[in-house]
């Protein structure tokens, strides 16, 4: 009895936490049907019905961030996946030292924040003093204004998103590739197995419950953006909004420049709602198919 | 890197190089000739980071070990509370009102530490190495006599050191590397920590370059080496931190095992 008590007051810091920075904010979330006013607060303001959503969908910022949330995420997942994928596989044929050395080139960017990130960024794409303006000289191409150019931007971004986040994965896929169980390796070098076979054959089947975790997650998140990626690596040009602005940028500016609270709430109710059903859809779906390979 | 050990003359009339035409530590001068700002950014930054770490990591590693812990009753019940929040968020605008009108954080040294404390995704890596554990080591300590938390502070947390060490280290990254919650929350210049001051710079030096072309070619822009002193900054933002990863590389490596066996 007295153990059970004391390990409860353990996870009480930790629970308490929790309670008032997770789940107090979903009781907040009523204001995204309020007419919110700051000094009034939450319970005082006035009720506004659906007027927050109808504002929202009705302007045509709705399809904009919502198709260019789900188009990057949907490049991300891929374009990370097979290149994680693919350099963890090449990991694997490296030895001792040398995969010290790619680890640490490829984990770095990782661990810079992304308005580092924004400053490496604007070294290359800068008019006239950026490195890559200096490539284009040397073939003698006109020089471009990146930060005017919207069309580009998808592709910058996925670039840069690859860069940064690409170590992660390759890591947890590395890990998970080192954790197989050698024998089978060895079996199939006696059947005369190539490379290849075993790569096809042995490794992926055996990653694929860790890819199929690592997607439902990926997708879960849909719905969500890397605020810093959206809105350092743009430098928050207004130029490039039809092609860099996303859900998590567009809530931002909602509330801090305009300072309409109720319908970036109501926004970010959207948001979290997709969210959540796309999780459920995404393991129910998978359940299906595989029931091992489902997260619950 | 090498620009901002260039000629800041060189560059305006170069372009960025990988390698330098003439090395130069203007840049570094034109930050340490008025260094307030910046040894104030880096005071406020190295202090949440050390106050946010330890107490982010001693929280999640408490809840952890109960989570860890099959004798505990509510055990399921405290996972899924925390699983819960992984999933569904009330997003951006409840939690700056919370954080606003509520808590009244606003402009606080704490708005910068306490948001981050626990993070449900480092708790379950934390979990995962703690499940690990055999439970004979906790019985016996129990039979000779020692409770909870005595057995957690004297045996379990010592048996822990590696997955201490990677969850705190990612803990730390996330201290460092914030600009987030200042940019939502600070106003105060006194409170600006590194990564936004970075930030800020960026726009302003933005700014003026944008405006020069329009100023009547009077202006010697030159004269202020903004170019290498606004990368010779990155530099400084990000160098402590990578200077330290080699070091626990490591043990991150080990971490992340750790974290996927757990399927």
């Amino acid at each position: 009895m007295k153990s059970q008590r004391e390990l409860f007051i353990l996870s009480l810091p930790a629970l308490i936490f929790k309670l008032v920075f997770s789940y107090l904010p979903l009781i907040g979330l009523i204001v995204a049907f309020k007419k919110f006013r700051f000094n009034l607060g939450i319970f005082g303001s006035k009720w506004n019905g659906l007027d927050n959503f109808r504002f929202f969908f009705v302007s045509d910022n709705a399809w904009r961030i919502t198709r260019n949330t789900v188009m990057y995420n949907v490049g991300f997942i891929i374009i990370t996946m097979v290149c994680a994928l693919l350099l963890a596989l090449l990991l694997n044929e490296m030895s001792g030292r040398a995969v010290k050395v790619y680890q640490t080139a490829l984990f770095l960017p990782y661990f810079l924040s992304w308005v580092v990130v924004g400053y490496i960024v604007l070294a290359f794409l800068e008019q006239e003093r950026g490195l890559l303006d200096h490539l284009w000289s040397l073939f003698g191409w006109e020089s471009v204004n990146w930060y005017q150019e919207a069309d580009r931007w998808p592709y910058i971004l996925n670039a840069v998103n690859l860069w940064k986040t690409v170590g992660f994965s390759t890591l947890v896929y590395y890990a998970g590739i080192i954790g197989i169980n050698p024998t089978y390796y060895e079996a199939a070098r006696i059947d005369g197995a190539s490379k290849l076979q075993m790569i096809r054959n042995i490794t992926l089947p055996l990653l694929m419950p860790l890819i199929v975790v690592l997607v439902i997650v990926a997708i879960g998140g849909m719905f969500r953006a890397d605020f810093g990626l959206f809105y350092f690596i743009p430098n928050n040009s207004s130029f490039l909004y039809s092609t860099t602005d996303v859900i998590d940028t567009y809530v931002f500016r909602a509330l801090r420049t305009i300072g309409d609270v109720g319908m970036s709430a109501a926004v970010g109710l959207y948001q979290s709602i997709i969210g959540f059903i796309l999780v459920i859809a995404a393991n129910g779906i998978i359940k299906k198919f595989n029931k091992d390979h489902a997260l619950w | 890197m090498a620009i901002s050990l260039s000629d800041e003359g060189n560059v305006v009339k170069y372009g960025y190089r990988f390698i330098p035409k003439k090395f130069s530590f203007e840049g570094y001068e034109a930050i340490f000739k008025n260094p307030g700002i910046l040894i104030n950014a880096y005071s406020v930054t190295i202090l949440i980071t050390i106050v946010g770490t330890a107490a982010g990591l001693l929280f999640t590693a408490m809840i952890a070990y109960v989570m860890s812990r099959k004798d505990y009753r509510y055990r399921r019940t405290t996972t899924l509370y925390v699983v819960f929040t992984m999933l569904f968020s009330g997003g951006l605008v409840p939690f700056y009102i919370l954080v606003v009108k509520y808590l009244h954080l606003k402009d606080t040294l704490w708005v910068l530490i306490i948001p981050y404390l626990v993070n449900p995704f480092y708790v379950m890596i934390m979990k995962g190495f703690l499940d690990q554990m055999p439970s004979e080591i906790i019985e016996s300590a129990k039979i000779d006599g020692a409770g909870e938390y005595r057995s957690f502070f004297a045996i379990v947390l010592p048996l822990s050191v590696p997955a201490l060490a990677t969850v705190g280290l990612f803990i730390s990254f996330v201290y460092w590397n914030d600009w987030w919650l200042g940019l939502l929350f600070i106003d105060t210049d006194k409170l600006v920590p590194l990564q936004l001051l970075l930030y800020r710079t960026m726009n302003t030096i933005e700014f003026y370059a944008a405006n020069s072309q329009h100023l009547s070619g009077n202006v010697d822009v030159t004269k202020f080496p903004s170019l290498t002193a606004r990368m010779a900054l990155a530099v400084l933002g990000a160098g402590p931190m990578l200077f330290v990863f080699p070091f626990f590389q490591r043990y991150f490596v080990k971490g992340l095992t750790v974290g996927s066996l757990k399927e």
